[in-house]
């Protein structure tokens, strides 16, 4: 495993760059690993990376790019748009020479479009906001103050918000109220009922399951044979 | 005899909660969930109403949170197969 450096345009077309880990032998098959995001990536990022091992030991290549403004990133993620999460995905494939994507949770609403491969949790950009939404609600009663979800969400539209401790600008917000995977028919969805157990995300803190880190690897080592 | 709404609502806490499985098979109507729960904390909380959400094909509202709805299984699930029959 390397930590690499890859090009990501800055807004307005400045050369820029962020991080990415990479299992890179320059084999056949390339993966490019899109995270989930804000407080699942987290959770997700130990298991994201043991199924990449897992991949590298099946004798596939796999690349997980920062996103701008998460991880290592020298963004901020209150300046970042959705579109320049868009365009490092379209810059990590480029740079990486990917010939799939393995796209995990609200990574599914980046894909690049030419990438065939799997997606694994796909989410609405709705629903993750609406989950970070209701989090605040339910804390801000705890608070002892009232808000409700429609006078966030008009809020968030407006002059965007912190969420889950995740500042994100008015045009991240309001790209991912409209945003959802992309029903690219190249694009397989993995279920749950597949990798067995339950969906890790879900979880109140960080957690990893080797079984189901196999099982993931399994289904796209497998997919890639064929 | 357990309806559908009971049975999608066990697994729901089973996969939010992180309880092995047949765990939540010992959930009665009087077992506490939030404040009884550690896992159980506001995040959590909002997840598991997303899930219900998904999986029951419900809309939660705002004004029907309150701290009795996820005090007890027995409330939950009264809620859930109102909501449903609606």
């Amino acid at each position: 495993m390397q930590i690499t450096a890859y090009p990501c345009p800055l807004p307005g077309g400045a050369a820029g760059s962020e991080f990415a880990l990479t299992f890179d032998r320059d084999r056949r098959h390339r993966m490019l690993v899109l995270p989930a995001l804000f407080d699942e990536a987290n959770r997700m990022r130990r298991f994201t990376l043991e199924v990449m091992r897992r991949l590298d030991g099946a004798g596939i290549d796999s690349f997980l790019p920062d996103l701008p403004g998460s991880n290592e990133s020298l963004r901020t993620l209150a300046e970042v748009e959705a579109e320049d999460w868009a365009m490092a995905a379209e810059a990590a494939a480029a740079e990486f020479g990917a010939s799939h994507v393995l796209a995990i949770r609200g990574g599914a609403l980046f894909v690049p479009k030419a990438l065939p491969g799997w997606s694994y949790g796909a989410v609405k950009g709705a629903s993750l906001l609406r989950t970070m939404l209701r989090a605040r609600v339910l804390a801000s009663r705890e608070a002892g103050r009232e808000e409700n979800l429609e006078g966030l969400i008009a809020a968030g539209l407006g002059q965007g918000m912190e969420l889950a401790g995740y500042r994100l600008s008015a045009e991240m917000f309001a790209r991912l109220h409209e945003l959802a995977p992309n029903e690219d028919i190249r694009l397989t969805a993995i279920d749950q009922e597949l990798v067995g157990g339950s969906p890790l995300w879900l979880r109140a803190e960080p957690d990893e399951d080797a079984d189901q880190a196999d099982a993931l690897a399994a289904v796209i080592a497998m997919g890639l044979k064929q | 005899m357990t309806s559908d709404t009971d049975h999608k609502l066990r697994r729901i806490l089973t996969d939010v909660l992180g309880l092995k499985p047949g765990q939540a098979d010992a959930f009665d109507a009087d077992t506490g969930l939030f404040g009884h729960l550690p896992e159980l904390d506001s995040m959590a909380v909002a997840g598991l109403l997303t899930e219900m959400e998904d999986r029951l094909d419900i809309v939660v509202e705002d004004d029907e949170l309150d701290g009795e709805l996820l005090e007890t299984y027995g409330n939950l699930l009264a809620y859930a197969e109102a909501k449903r029959a609606r």
